[in-house]
Protein backbone atom coordinates (compact mmCIF):
# COMPACT_ATOMS: atom_id res chain seq x y z
CA UNK A 1 0.00 0.00 0.00
CA UNK A 2 1.32 3.36 -0.89
CA UNK A 3 2.64 6.04 1.27
CA UNK A 4 0.95 9.16 2.11
CA UNK A 5 3.49 11.35 0.65
CA UNK A 6 3.56 9.59 -2.49
CA UNK A 7 -0.33 9.83 -2.82
CA UNK A 8 -0.26 13.18 -2.03
CA UNK A 9 2.43 14.02 -4.73
CA UNK A 10 0.33 12.61 -7.25
CA UNK A 11 -3.07 14.36 -6.26
CA UNK A 12 -0.99 17.53 -6.55
CA UNK A 13 -0.36 16.51 -10.27
CA UNK A 14 -3.67 15.62 -11.04
CA UNK A 15 -5.40 18.66 -8.90
CA UNK A 16 -5.03 20.72 -12.78
CA UNK A 17 -6.80 18.52 -14.64
CA UNK A 18 -9.35 17.40 -12.11
CA UNK A 19 -11.87 19.93 -14.01
CA UNK A 20 -14.83 18.12 -12.29
CA UNK A 21 -13.40 18.96 -9.31
CA UNK A 22 -13.57 14.94 -8.08
CA UNK A 23 -12.72 13.93 -4.65
CA UNK A 24 -9.36 12.53 -5.22
CA UNK A 25 -9.08 9.48 -3.17
CA UNK A 26 -6.89 6.11 -3.63
CA UNK A 27 -9.16 4.31 -5.25
CA UNK A 28 -10.14 6.75 -8.31
CA UNK A 29 -10.12 5.42 -11.37
CA UNK A 30 -8.57 7.58 -13.86
CA UNK A 31 -10.93 6.79 -16.69
CA UNK A 32 -14.43 6.66 -15.00
CA UNK A 33 -14.36 8.59 -11.70
CA UNK A 34 -12.05 11.28 -12.98
CA UNK A 35 -13.25 11.07 -16.81
CA UNK A 36 -9.42 11.72 -17.78
CA UNK A 37 -9.40 10.70 -21.90
CA UNK A 38 -5.93 8.86 -22.62
CA UNK A 39 -4.09 11.57 -23.75
CA UNK A 40 -4.84 13.77 -20.89
CA UNK A 41 -3.83 10.68 -18.71
CA UNK A 42 -0.72 10.31 -21.13
CA UNK A 43 0.72 14.63 -19.96
CA UNK A 44 -0.12 13.22 -16.47
CA UNK A 45 2.01 10.06 -16.90
CA UNK A 46 4.89 12.26 -18.76
CA UNK A 47 4.88 14.91 -15.39
CA UNK A 48 5.07 11.69 -12.86
CA UNK A 49 8.03 10.08 -14.23
CA UNK A 50 9.31 13.22 -14.10
CA UNK A 51 8.53 14.16 -10.73
CA UNK A 52 9.77 10.77 -9.55
CA UNK A 53 12.76 10.78 -12.11
CA UNK A 54 11.38 7.32 -13.27
CA UNK A 55 10.31 5.63 -16.60
CA UNK A 56 6.63 4.32 -16.52
CA UNK A 57 6.88 2.08 -19.35
CA UNK A 58 3.70 2.39 -22.03
CA UNK A 59 3.76 -1.65 -21.30
CA UNK A 60 2.37 -1.00 -17.77
CA UNK A 61 -0.10 1.24 -18.32
CA UNK A 62 -3.15 -0.60 -19.17
CA UNK A 63 -2.76 -2.14 -15.70
CA UNK A 64 -2.99 1.38 -13.77
CA UNK A 65 -6.53 2.34 -13.51
CA UNK A 66 -6.76 4.01 -9.92
CA UNK A 67 -4.26 6.38 -8.50
CA UNK A 68 -3.47 3.82 -5.95
CA UNK A 69 -2.49 1.53 -8.32
CA UNK A 70 0.08 4.03 -9.93
CA UNK A 71 1.26 5.14 -6.42
CA UNK A 72 2.28 1.27 -5.80
CA UNK A 73 4.07 1.18 -9.57
CA UNK A 74 5.86 4.20 -9.44
CA UNK A 75 7.01 3.34 -5.35
CA UNK A 76 8.35 -0.11 -6.91
CA UNK A 77 9.98 1.59 -9.90
CA UNK A 78 11.62 3.86 -7.42
CA UNK A 79 12.88 0.99 -4.99
CA UNK A 80 14.07 -0.65 -7.83
CA UNK A 81 15.57 2.30 -9.17
CA UNK B 1 -23.01 -12.06 -25.56
CA UNK B 2 -22.46 -10.35 -28.50
CA UNK B 3 -18.89 -9.09 -29.45
CA UNK B 4 -19.84 -6.13 -31.34
CA UNK B 5 -22.10 -4.76 -28.24
CA UNK B 6 -18.69 -2.88 -27.37
CA UNK B 7 -18.57 -0.87 -30.46
CA UNK B 8 -21.92 0.89 -29.63
CA UNK B 9 -20.71 4.04 -28.68
CA UNK B 10 -18.74 4.65 -31.50
CA UNK B 11 -21.66 3.60 -33.82
CA UNK B 12 -23.22 6.67 -31.72
CA UNK B 13 -20.94 8.60 -32.22
CA UNK B 14 -20.98 8.19 -36.31
CA UNK B 15 -24.38 8.35 -36.26
CA UNK B 16 -24.43 12.02 -34.53
CA UNK B 17 -22.30 13.62 -37.14
CA UNK B 18 -24.42 16.07 -38.87
CA UNK B 19 -23.88 15.00 -42.37
CA UNK B 20 -25.96 15.14 -45.17
CA UNK B 21 -24.50 14.29 -48.70
CA UNK B 22 -21.90 13.14 -48.07
CA UNK B 23 -19.86 10.78 -45.67
CA UNK B 24 -15.67 11.51 -44.99
CA UNK B 25 -15.38 7.56 -44.18
CA UNK B 26 -17.43 6.49 -47.18
CA UNK B 27 -16.56 8.12 -50.03
CA UNK B 28 -15.88 6.35 -53.48
CA UNK B 29 -14.36 7.73 -55.71
CA UNK B 30 -16.23 6.69 -59.50
CA UNK B 31 -13.15 7.90 -61.75
CA UNK B 32 -9.24 8.79 -61.88
CA UNK B 33 -8.76 11.74 -64.25
CA UNK B 34 -5.43 12.63 -63.40
CA UNK B 35 -3.21 12.43 -60.42
CA UNK B 36 -4.72 16.23 -59.03
CA UNK B 37 -8.61 15.23 -60.34
CA UNK B 38 -11.37 12.38 -59.90
CA UNK B 39 -15.21 12.31 -60.19
CA UNK B 40 -16.96 11.67 -56.89
CA UNK B 41 -20.10 11.83 -56.38
CA UNK B 42 -21.16 12.33 -60.21
CA UNK B 43 -18.74 15.69 -59.39
CA UNK B 44 -15.40 16.89 -60.99
CA UNK B 45 -13.41 17.20 -58.11
CA UNK B 46 -9.81 18.41 -56.80
CA UNK B 47 -7.89 15.95 -55.19
CA UNK B 48 -5.85 17.35 -52.29
CA UNK B 49 -5.58 14.71 -49.60
CA UNK B 50 -4.09 11.67 -51.59
CA UNK B 51 -1.04 11.72 -50.20
CA UNK B 52 0.38 11.40 -54.03
CA UNK B 53 3.36 14.00 -53.31
CA UNK B 54 5.29 13.09 -55.86
CA UNK B 55 2.45 12.61 -58.65
CA UNK B 56 3.79 9.21 -59.49
CA UNK B 57 0.88 7.38 -59.97
CA UNK B 58 0.41 8.19 -63.84
CA UNK B 59 4.21 7.92 -64.94
CA UNK B 60 4.62 6.32 -67.73
CA UNK B 61 7.61 4.39 -67.18
CA UNK B 62 6.29 3.22 -63.87
CA UNK B 63 2.89 1.92 -65.72
CA UNK B 64 4.98 0.49 -68.51
CA UNK B 65 7.46 -1.29 -66.57
CA UNK B 66 4.00 -2.68 -64.62
CA UNK B 67 2.15 -4.05 -67.30
CA UNK B 68 4.99 -5.69 -68.92
CA UNK B 69 6.02 -7.67 -65.35
CA UNK B 70 1.84 -8.59 -65.52
CA UNK B 71 2.43 -10.15 -69.17
CA UNK B 72 5.82 -12.18 -67.92
CA UNK B 73 5.41 -12.64 -64.49
CA UNK B 74 1.67 -13.27 -63.75
CA UNK B 75 -0.74 -10.94 -61.28
CA UNK B 76 0.91 -12.20 -58.06
CA UNK B 77 3.54 -14.45 -56.33
CA UNK B 78 0.84 -16.42 -54.19
CA UNK B 79 3.85 -17.05 -51.52
CA UNK B 80 6.15 -15.35 -49.01
CA UNK B 81 9.30 -13.31 -49.61
CA UNK B 82 10.90 -16.44 -47.71
CA UNK B 83 9.44 -19.30 -50.07
CA UNK B 84 8.52 -19.34 -53.37
CA UNK B 85 7.87 -15.08 -53.45
CA UNK B 86 11.20 -13.39 -53.92
CA UNK B 87 11.64 -12.76 -57.84
CA UNK B 88 14.17 -11.17 -59.56
CA UNK B 89 12.22 -7.89 -59.25
CA UNK B 90 12.28 -7.98 -55.76
CA UNK B 91 15.87 -8.29 -55.57
CA UNK B 92 16.27 -5.37 -57.93
CA UNK B 93 14.10 -3.20 -56.23
CA UNK B 94 15.81 -3.44 -52.90
CA UNK B 95 18.81 -3.14 -54.96
CA UNK B 96 17.14 0.35 -56.22
CA UNK B 97 16.18 1.01 -52.95
CA UNK B 98 19.58 0.65 -51.36
CA UNK B 99 21.35 3.45 -54.24
CA UNK B 100 18.44 5.82 -53.24
CA UNK B 101 19.61 5.67 -49.68
CA UNK B 102 23.35 5.05 -50.62
CA UNK B 103 23.20 2.47 -48.34
CA UNK B 104 24.33 -1.17 -48.11
CA UNK B 105 21.16 -3.13 -47.60
CA UNK B 106 17.30 -3.07 -48.14
CA UNK B 107 14.23 -5.34 -47.02
CA UNK B 108 11.09 -5.04 -49.46
CA UNK B 109 7.77 -5.67 -47.04
CA UNK B 110 4.13 -5.48 -48.37
CA UNK B 111 3.06 -2.50 -46.76
CA UNK B 112 4.90 0.21 -44.71
CA UNK B 113 2.58 -0.68 -41.76
CA UNK B 114 3.92 -4.44 -41.90
CA UNK B 115 7.53 -2.55 -42.06
CA UNK B 116 7.42 -0.94 -38.87
CA UNK B 117 6.02 -4.13 -37.63
CA UNK B 118 8.73 -6.10 -38.40
CA UNK B 119 11.35 -3.52 -37.65
CA UNK B 120 10.44 -2.51 -34.49
CA UNK B 121 9.13 -6.00 -33.43
CA UNK B 122 12.00 -7.92 -34.71
CA UNK B 123 14.59 -5.30 -33.16
CA UNK B 124 13.33 -4.19 -29.94
CA UNK B 125 13.62 -7.82 -27.86
CA UNK B 126 12.84 -8.45 -24.53
CA UNK B 127 15.60 -6.56 -22.47
CA UNK B 128 15.57 -3.45 -24.65
CA UNK B 129 14.07 -0.54 -24.80
CA UNK B 130 12.07 1.02 -27.50
CA UNK B 131 11.80 4.85 -27.50
CA UNK B 132 8.79 6.54 -29.13
CA UNK B 133 7.64 9.91 -30.25
CA UNK B 134 4.10 10.49 -28.41
CA UNK B 135 2.61 11.23 -31.84
CA UNK B 136 3.78 8.11 -33.56
CA UNK B 137 1.63 6.50 -36.27
CA UNK B 138 -0.38 3.58 -35.50
CA UNK B 139 2.22 1.32 -37.00
CA UNK B 140 4.78 2.34 -34.81
CA UNK B 141 2.43 2.02 -31.47
CA UNK B 142 1.57 -1.42 -33.44
CA UNK B 143 5.01 -2.35 -33.90
CA UNK B 144 5.73 -1.54 -30.21
CA UNK B 145 2.64 -3.94 -28.85
CA UNK B 146 3.72 -7.11 -31.21
CA UNK B 147 7.23 -6.94 -29.51
CA UNK B 148 8.26 -7.72 -25.96
CA UNK B 149 10.07 -4.78 -25.42
CA UNK B 150 9.77 -2.24 -22.59
CA UNK B 151 8.13 1.07 -24.75
CA UNK B 152 9.20 4.45 -23.36
CA UNK B 153 7.25 7.23 -25.08
CA UNK B 154 8.27 10.56 -24.97
CA UNK B 155 6.66 13.94 -25.70
CA UNK B 156 6.26 14.78 -29.25
CA UNK B 157 9.09 16.75 -31.18
CA UNK B 158 10.46 17.46 -27.65
CA UNK B 159 13.98 16.39 -27.47
CA UNK B 160 14.31 17.67 -23.77
CA UNK B 161 11.83 15.55 -22.75
CA UNK B 162 13.74 12.62 -24.64
CA UNK B 163 16.86 13.21 -23.08
CA UNK B 164 15.51 13.17 -19.59
CA UNK B 165 13.69 10.03 -20.28
CA UNK B 166 17.38 8.66 -21.85
CA UNK B 167 18.89 9.39 -19.05
CA UNK B 168 16.84 7.03 -16.29
CA UNK B 169 17.50 3.87 -18.31
CA UNK B 170 19.92 1.37 -17.86
CA UNK B 171 23.36 2.40 -19.78
CA UNK B 172 24.19 -0.68 -21.02
CA UNK B 173 20.64 -1.75 -22.17
CA UNK B 174 19.65 -2.00 -25.75
CA UNK B 175 17.75 0.54 -27.15
CA UNK B 176 15.62 1.59 -29.90
CA UNK B 177 14.67 5.10 -30.73
CA UNK B 178 11.96 5.43 -33.07
CA UNK B 179 11.04 8.87 -34.74
CA UNK B 180 9.55 10.48 -38.03
CA UNK B 181 10.86 12.51 -40.43
CA UNK B 182 7.39 14.42 -40.70
CA UNK B 183 4.50 13.61 -38.85
CA UNK B 184 1.43 12.71 -40.88
CA UNK B 185 -1.95 14.72 -39.08
CA UNK B 186 -0.05 18.27 -38.46
CA UNK B 187 2.70 18.27 -41.34
CA UNK B 188 5.35 18.81 -39.21
CA UNK B 189 9.13 18.50 -39.40
CA UNK B 190 10.99 16.79 -36.84
CA UNK B 191 14.45 18.40 -35.18
CA UNK B 192 16.45 15.14 -36.29
CA UNK B 193 19.75 16.83 -36.03
CA UNK B 194 18.76 17.42 -31.86
CA UNK B 195 16.80 14.21 -31.69
CA UNK B 196 19.01 12.06 -33.20
CA UNK B 197 22.01 13.39 -31.16
CA UNK B 198 20.90 12.90 -28.48
CA UNK B 199 19.29 8.86 -29.30
CA UNK B 200 23.26 8.47 -29.85
CA UNK B 201 24.28 10.12 -26.81
CA UNK B 202 23.15 7.58 -24.76
CA UNK B 203 23.84 4.85 -26.83
CA UNK B 204 20.60 4.28 -29.04
CA UNK B 205 20.16 2.48 -32.63
CA UNK B 206 17.99 5.07 -34.18
CA UNK B 207 14.87 4.05 -36.90
CA UNK B 208 13.64 7.00 -38.70
CA UNK B 209 10.03 6.54 -41.06
CA UNK B 210 10.15 8.83 -43.58
CA UNK B 211 6.45 7.63 -45.09
CA UNK B 212 5.76 11.39 -45.45
CA UNK B 213 9.04 13.01 -46.36
CA UNK B 214 10.86 10.50 -48.81
CA UNK B 215 10.41 12.19 -52.31
CA UNK B 216 10.39 15.81 -51.40
CA UNK B 217 12.89 16.34 -48.09
CA UNK B 218 16.17 16.84 -49.23
CA UNK B 219 18.63 17.42 -51.98
CA UNK B 220 18.36 13.20 -53.13
CA UNK B 221 14.61 12.62 -51.41
CA UNK B 222 15.70 10.53 -49.19
CA UNK B 223 13.65 12.28 -46.45
CA UNK B 224 14.40 14.83 -43.47
CA UNK B 225 17.32 13.56 -42.10
CA UNK B 226 18.92 14.10 -45.58
CA UNK B 227 17.63 17.54 -45.79
CA UNK B 228 19.08 18.18 -41.88
CA UNK B 229 22.62 16.81 -43.19
CA UNK B 230 22.27 13.90 -40.46
CA UNK B 231 21.93 10.62 -42.20
CA UNK B 232 25.31 9.36 -40.45
CA UNK B 233 22.99 9.15 -37.27
CA UNK B 234 20.17 6.66 -39.18
CA UNK B 235 20.70 3.14 -38.70
CA UNK B 236 17.54 2.04 -40.34
CA UNK B 237 15.27 4.31 -42.55
CA UNK B 238 12.02 2.98 -43.01
CA UNK B 239 9.55 3.64 -46.03
CA UNK B 240 6.55 3.09 -48.08
CA UNK B 241 5.59 2.78 -51.36
CA UNK B 242 2.45 4.13 -50.67
CA UNK B 243 2.88 7.77 -51.03
CA UNK B 244 5.20 9.50 -52.71
CA UNK B 245 6.00 6.41 -54.41
CA UNK B 246 2.32 6.35 -55.73
CA UNK B 247 1.86 2.25 -55.49
CA UNK B 248 1.78 0.01 -52.45
CA UNK B 249 4.83 -1.82 -50.13
CA UNK B 250 7.01 -0.59 -47.61
CA UNK B 251 10.97 -1.05 -47.20
CA UNK B 252 13.30 -0.56 -44.58
CA UNK B 253 16.89 0.20 -45.33
CA UNK B 254 20.57 0.10 -43.27
CA UNK B 255 24.30 -0.46 -43.64
CA UNK B 256 24.06 -2.60 -41.03
CA UNK B 257 26.24 -5.78 -41.89
CA UNK B 258 23.98 -8.09 -40.07
CA UNK B 259 20.48 -6.81 -41.38
CA UNK B 260 19.98 -9.60 -43.58
CA UNK B 261 18.72 -11.90 -40.60
CA UNK B 262 16.20 -9.63 -39.76
CA UNK B 263 14.57 -11.77 -43.20
CA UNK B 264 14.29 -15.16 -41.01
CA UNK B 265 13.33 -13.54 -37.97
CA UNK B 266 10.79 -10.91 -38.48
CA UNK B 267 7.31 -12.19 -38.61
CA UNK B 268 5.36 -9.30 -40.73
CA UNK B 269 7.93 -9.82 -43.34
CA UNK B 270 7.88 -13.69 -43.46
CA UNK B 271 3.96 -14.58 -42.59
CA UNK B 272 2.88 -12.87 -45.29
CA UNK B 273 2.48 -13.11 -49.38
CA UNK B 274 5.13 -11.09 -51.16
CA UNK B 275 3.89 -7.67 -53.36
CA UNK B 276 3.08 -8.97 -56.88
CA UNK B 277 5.70 -8.37 -60.00
CA UNK B 278 3.83 -5.63 -61.39
CA UNK B 279 3.58 -3.72 -57.88
CA UNK B 280 7.35 -4.31 -57.86
CA UNK B 281 8.15 -3.37 -61.16
CA UNK B 282 6.04 0.04 -61.06
CA UNK B 283 8.09 1.16 -57.39
CA UNK B 284 11.27 0.24 -59.24
CA UNK B 285 10.88 2.55 -61.96
CA UNK B 286 9.37 5.22 -59.77
CA UNK B 287 11.86 5.24 -57.27
CA UNK B 288 14.44 5.74 -60.21
CA UNK B 289 12.61 8.60 -61.39
CA UNK B 290 12.13 10.33 -58.02
CA UNK B 291 15.61 10.54 -57.48
CA UNK B 292 16.19 12.91 -61.11
CA UNK B 293 12.74 14.73 -60.08
CA UNK B 294 14.71 17.99 -58.97
CA UNK B 295 12.22 20.02 -60.78
CA UNK B 296 8.96 18.78 -59.66
CA UNK B 297 10.41 18.19 -55.54
CA UNK B 298 10.87 22.42 -56.17
CA UNK B 299 7.33 22.72 -57.81
CA UNK B 300 6.25 20.77 -55.21
CA UNK B 301 7.35 22.98 -52.20
CA UNK B 302 6.38 25.89 -54.19
CA UNK B 303 2.69 24.68 -54.14
CA UNK B 304 3.04 24.21 -50.70
CA UNK B 305 4.13 27.61 -49.77
CA UNK B 306 1.79 29.32 -52.29
CA UNK B 307 -0.91 26.83 -50.42
CA UNK B 308 -0.17 27.63 -46.60
CA UNK B 309 0.25 31.55 -47.41
CA UNK B 310 -3.37 31.68 -49.32
CA UNK B 311 -4.68 29.66 -46.18
CA UNK B 312 -3.07 31.64 -43.45
CA UNK B 313 -3.54 34.95 -45.31
CA UNK B 314 -7.28 34.10 -45.31
CA UNK B 315 -7.51 33.65 -41.59
CA UNK B 316 -7.27 29.65 -41.25
CA UNK B 317 -6.20 28.60 -37.90
CA UNK B 318 -3.11 26.75 -39.60
CA UNK B 319 -1.29 23.86 -37.84
CA UNK B 320 2.31 25.06 -38.84
CA UNK B 321 3.94 28.54 -38.65
CA UNK B 322 5.41 27.74 -42.12
CA UNK B 323 5.01 24.74 -45.09
CA UNK B 324 7.14 22.07 -43.08
CA UNK B 325 6.09 19.62 -45.85
CA UNK B 326 3.28 19.25 -48.50
CA UNK B 327 0.47 18.59 -45.73
CA UNK B 328 -0.79 21.66 -45.20
CA UNK B 329 -3.55 21.53 -42.41
CA UNK B 330 -5.55 23.59 -40.42
CA UNK B 331 -7.53 23.85 -37.19
CA UNK B 332 -11.66 23.21 -37.10
CA UNK B 333 -13.17 24.69 -34.25
CA UNK B 334 -15.27 21.54 -33.14
CA UNK B 335 -16.44 18.09 -34.87
CA UNK B 336 -19.87 19.60 -36.02
CA UNK B 337 -18.29 22.22 -37.85
CA UNK B 338 -15.64 20.39 -38.92
CA UNK B 339 -17.65 17.67 -40.48
CA UNK B 340 -19.68 20.99 -41.69
CA UNK B 341 -16.67 22.23 -43.07
CA UNK B 342 -15.55 18.83 -44.86
CA UNK B 343 -18.82 17.96 -46.46
CA UNK B 344 -19.52 21.69 -47.93
CA UNK B 345 -15.60 21.87 -49.19
CA UNK B 346 -16.52 18.04 -51.15
CA UNK B 347 -19.82 19.75 -52.48
CA UNK B 348 -16.91 22.82 -53.68
CA UNK B 349 -15.16 20.19 -55.37
CA UNK B 350 -12.17 19.96 -53.52
CA UNK B 351 -11.51 16.33 -51.55
CA UNK B 352 -9.29 16.84 -48.46
CA UNK B 353 -9.10 14.82 -45.13
CA UNK B 354 -10.81 15.18 -42.06
CA UNK B 355 -8.86 14.10 -39.24
CA UNK B 356 -10.17 13.48 -36.06
CA UNK B 357 -9.40 11.83 -32.80
CA UNK B 358 -7.48 9.72 -31.58
CA UNK B 359 -5.51 9.89 -35.20
CA UNK B 360 -4.87 13.02 -33.97
CA UNK B 361 -3.00 14.46 -31.05
CA UNK B 362 -4.69 16.39 -27.95
CA UNK B 363 -8.36 15.76 -29.52
CA UNK B 364 -7.87 18.53 -32.84
CA UNK B 365 -9.99 18.27 -35.49
CA UNK B 366 -8.52 18.96 -38.48
CA UNK B 367 -8.72 19.31 -42.22
CA UNK B 368 -5.59 18.23 -44.17
CA UNK B 369 -4.63 19.21 -47.63
CA UNK B 370 -1.93 16.49 -49.18
CA UNK B 371 0.03 18.90 -51.86
CA UNK B 372 0.73 17.04 -54.85
CA UNK B 373 3.74 18.07 -57.29
CA UNK B 374 1.57 17.93 -60.32
CA UNK B 375 -1.26 20.46 -59.25
CA UNK B 376 -0.98 23.39 -61.13
CA UNK B 377 -0.78 27.01 -59.71
CA UNK B 378 -4.48 27.30 -60.45
CA UNK B 379 -5.32 24.65 -58.87
CA UNK B 380 -3.65 25.80 -55.95
CA UNK B 381 -5.30 29.20 -56.15
CA UNK B 382 -8.90 26.90 -57.19
CA UNK B 383 -8.37 25.48 -53.38
CA UNK B 384 -7.81 28.07 -51.50
CA UNK B 385 -10.62 30.56 -52.99
CA UNK B 386 -12.96 27.17 -52.39
CA UNK B 387 -11.97 27.14 -48.73
CA UNK B 388 -12.80 30.67 -48.43
CA UNK B 389 -16.14 30.12 -49.89
CA UNK B 390 -16.56 27.03 -47.52
CA UNK B 391 -15.86 29.00 -44.50
CA UNK B 392 -18.34 31.49 -45.83
CA UNK B 393 -21.38 28.90 -46.24
CA UNK B 394 -20.61 26.95 -42.92
CA UNK B 395 -20.55 30.40 -40.85
CA UNK B 396 -16.88 29.69 -39.84
CA UNK B 397 -14.85 32.47 -38.42
CA UNK B 398 -11.62 32.98 -40.03
C1 LIG C 1 4.53 7.38 -40.54
C2 LIG C 1 3.91 6.26 -41.29
N1 LIG C 1 4.51 5.07 -41.32
C3 LIG C 1 3.99 4.04 -42.00
C4 LIG C 1 2.81 4.14 -42.68
C5 LIG C 1 2.22 2.93 -43.35
O1 LIG C 1 2.31 2.98 -44.71
P1 LIG C 1 1.58 1.94 -45.65
O2 LIG C 1 0.45 2.68 -46.28
O3 LIG C 1 2.62 1.54 -46.64
O4 LIG C 1 1.12 0.78 -44.83
C6 LIG C 1 2.16 5.38 -42.72
C7 LIG C 1 0.94 5.53 -43.53
O5 LIG C 1 -0.08 5.93 -43.24
C8 LIG C 1 2.71 6.46 -41.98
O6 LIG C 1 2.08 7.64 -41.94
Amino acid sequence: MAKAETLETIYGLIAPINKKGIDLKPGATFAVDLELDSLTVMDLVAEIEDEFDIVLPLNMLPDLETIEQVADAVEKIVSEG
Amino acid sequence: MDLLDKFDSIVELRASLPFEKADPFKVVIDEVISETEAIIGGRHTILAGTNNYMGMTFDEGAIDAAKDALDNFGTGTTGSRVLNGTYGGHKALEAAIADFYDMEHCMVFSTGYQANLGMISALGGKDDYVIIDADSHASIYDGCSMGNATIVRFKHNDYENLERRLRRLPEDAGKLLVVEGVYSMLGDAAPLKEILEIGKKYGCMTLVDEAHSMGFCGENGRGVAEQLGVEDLVDFYLGTFSKSVGTVGGFAVSNHPKFDVLRFVSRPYIFTASLPPSVVASATKSIEAIKRSGNRRAHLWENARRLHDGLKNAGFNMCTPEAQSPIIAVHLPDVMQGTKFWERLLLEGVYANMAAPPATPAGMFLLRISVCAQHTTEQIDEIIARFVRTAEAVGMDV
